[in-house]
């Protein structure tokens, strides 16, 4: 069952509740308060609706992809978050944050970026509310997303590479989380995605669920609006998955369809899917499904998309595979490069390696979906992965 | 010497008051550098003095660490040490010290093991006491009752940012002692000391005469000292943990480590 909101421990039915040093727990309960505040205030919701309006420029749209669909055979829409400003969904959580941030009197921003597109989204919200900002990017996405780190810097953000454990985002989720535990008076964490200790997942979750509720008005069943058969979104942490699933989870005629990413391929163990292939445990403060080893210990993830390569995943995407409320896939790093290369060529656009993997599953079960409505939340653009696409070529 | 962990806890607590001191926890990652080295340090600091040990269990994601004790667990995973290798390093310190052992690690590994079945193999490697650092009071009960039924001590924290309702629900749950923060941070040496021990002590005293134990930041005899006026006892781990990963041998590593805890030894004790 949907759920509006987590237990009062923090829990989407076994999944979430807040496993965090005590030193942390605090900020936590006020960070729960200042949400639960600023959510019910409609000054908050009136500066965050112009914000969303006038700077991230939302609504974003919705584009039947013509061309694509005839090859397909299936009616195929676009949720072009990748219009976003700054080029993808995770703006719609900084900006909203941000103005978090200010209303509970902080004055320094932290945060993790895998990708870089957090990373990004965050140093724009800094920019704009004139907050200081440093984010933790491990050293291998550094190297890989070398665009991103150069906007951040452009933007007055200090990037600062985490060279612990794998050099991917588990690493920096991790740094960033022991900094706030000595930075907790004067800063707050803007997690980038529906992970870490309650109430992140919760908060997060609200501040994307605009997607989808967009998504219902565009796509509302008038003509040349037919309404959604399959939703198909691709999932790291979840957080573009869980915020045009959710107005949508548990409405009997829509089908939701997650994209992990399956890496090399499931059965050479370098992959990101948390959910096709872990098990239950606590990682970065919540229960969730994980890639951990008989000890407990948290396993390296794979993919060629920075966001995707990831261990862990949200807690409420966890509830909602249990309940069959969202199926999961996975499509490999090969698979989403192909289709990459045919968005590209056939609609002109050039999406991100991430939301490519959403794109890769539809391509691969066209058969099953002819006729249907299929929309992809097409959750950022792809200028980001050039560079690694063109070195796979050489 | 009594069978039930918590009691042993209890007991070393009582002996140090009456003698007008504070006991020193020195804390090790089990397995650093290597399996026999770690348990010869441990036996240097016990004959140094040290009233009992926190022994750690590796984690890949040690969120209340710093890098010095970060790097010991990753150079422990990478040698195997898992939570059996870690549990036969306790039964040695055990058996060769006589001195209670804590075993500190953080949830994940406990949940991967089943937290009934964690405990109970924790209390037959014969460990006095649990500490998991990423497990707030909230999240403690069902971890709570397995440490009863075991017969072991276990640990709650509380930390400078920690408000008086939370701390009320910390001494409520009864543990075996309060792990009090000294620092808002993560584990590490520090220049100064804390600032943050007498209030804290002072604001849990109000509440409870439980067991008081200062951790993170504590890394000289100094700061040993001063934690000691104010708690029951002073866990130091990125102090030790540095000179052991710095030593230039294992021999050097146990006798550099124990002239350290003989000098910390000094400082618990009052006026």
């Amino acid at each position: 069952m949907r759920l509006d909101h987590p237990d009062d421990r923090g829990r989407f039915g076994d999944y979430g509740g807040a496993f965090a040093p005590e030193t942390l727990m605090p900020a936590l309960k006020e960070l729960e308060e200042a949400f639960v505040a600023a959510w019910a205030d409609d000054a908050f919701h009136a500066e965050l609706d112009a914000l969303l309006e006038h700077y991230v420029g939302r609504p974003t749209p919705v584009y039947h992809a013509g061309r694509l669909s005839e090859e397909l055979g299936i009616d195929l829409y676009l949720k072009r978050e990748d219009l976003a400003h700054t080029g993808a969904h995770k703006i719609n959580n900084t900006v909203a944050q941000g103005l978090l941030t200010k209303r509970m009197g902080k004055n320094r921003v932290i945060a993790e970026t895998g990708a870089g597109q957090h990373g990004v989204a965050t140093a724009t919200a800094c920019a704009l509310f004139g907050l200081d900002c440093v984010v933790y990017m491990g050293e291998k996405d550094i190297e890989r997303q070398a665009l991103n780190v150069y906007r951040m810097r452009l933007l007055g953000t200090e990037v600062i590479p985490v060279t612990t454990g794998t050099g991917t985002l588990k690493d920096a989720v991790s740094a960033a989380l022991r900094d706030w535990v000595a930075s907790v008076e004067t800063t707050h964490y803007i997690i980038g995605s529906v992970v870490g200790p309650h109430p992140f997942p919760w908060m997060v979750r609200e501040f994307q669920k605009v997607i989808g509720e967009e998504l219902r008005s565009q796509l509302d069943g008038s003509p040349h609006a037919p309404t959604p058969d399959v939703i198909v979104a691709p999932v790291g942490g979840g957080s573009n998955a869980m915020g045009i699933f959710y107005s949508y989870a548990g409405d009997d005629g829509v089908r939701l369809v997650g994209v992990e990413a399956a890496g090399l391929g499931i059965a050479t163990g370098k992959h990101g899917a948390s959910l096709g292939e872990g098990s239950p445990g606590v990682l970065h403060g919540s229960m969730t499904y994980m890639l951990q080893d008989d000890h407990g210990q948290v396993l390296e993830a794979h993919s060629i998309s920075a966001g995707l390569d990831y261990p862990g995943v949200g807690p409420e995407h966890a509830h909602f595979k249990d309940d069959g409320l969202v199926e999961y896939f996975s499509v490999t790093d090969d698979d989403a490069v192909a289709a990459f290369h045919r968005l590209s060529r056939t609609e002109g656009i050039i999406p991100a390696l991430e939301s490519a993997h959403g794109l890769a599953w539809i391509i691969a079960n066209a058969e099953h979906l002819e006729g249907s409505v299929v929309v992809l939340n097409l959750s950022g653009r792809g200028d980001k992965d050039v560079q690694q696409v063109a070195a796979l070529h050489d | 010497m009594t069978d039930n962990g918590r009691l042993q806890l209890a007991e070393m607590f009582e002996e140090a008051r009456e003698q007008n001191r504070a006991v020193l926890l020195p804390y090790l990652t089990a397995g650093i550098p290597d399996v026999g080295t770690s348990i010869e340090i441990f036996a240097a600091m016990a004959a140094a003095g040290a009233d009992g040990f926190e022994v750690g269990i590796p984690y890949t994601d040690p969120l209340m660490d710093g890098p010095v004790i970060m790097e010991a667990g990753e150079m422990a995973i990478r040698s195997g040490v898992t939570v059996d290798v870690a549990l036969e390093v306790v039964t040695a310190i055990v058996t060769e010290t006589g001195k209670p052992v804590l075993v500190m690690t953080y949830v994940n590994p406990v949940l991967r093991h089943g937290i009934d079945t964690f405990f109970a193999k924790v209390r037959a490697a014969g460990a006095a006491g649990v500490i998991i650092a990423d497990l707030p009071a909230d999240e403690a009960t069902p971890f709570m009752a397995a440490a009863e039924t075991s017969g072991l001590g276990f640990v709650l924290f509380a930390a400078p940012t920690t408000d008086d309702d939370r701390l009320a629900g910390v001494i409520d749950a009864d543990p075996a002692f309060v792990y009090a923060i000294a620092e808002i941070g993560v584990t590490g040496e520090r220049t100064d000391a804390s600032s943050n021990v007498a209030r804290l002590a002072e604001r849990i005293r109000r509440l409870s005469d439980v067991p008081i134990v200062f951790g993170v930041g504590i890394s000289t005899p100094d700061h040993v000292a001063s934690a000691a006026r104010h708690g029951d006892g002073i866990i130091v781990g990125s102090g030790i943990v540095r000179r052991v990963l710095e030593a230039g041998s294992p021999a050097g590593a146990a006798s550099d480590v124990g002239a350290f805890v003989g000098e910390l030894v000094t400082a618990t004790k009052r006026g």
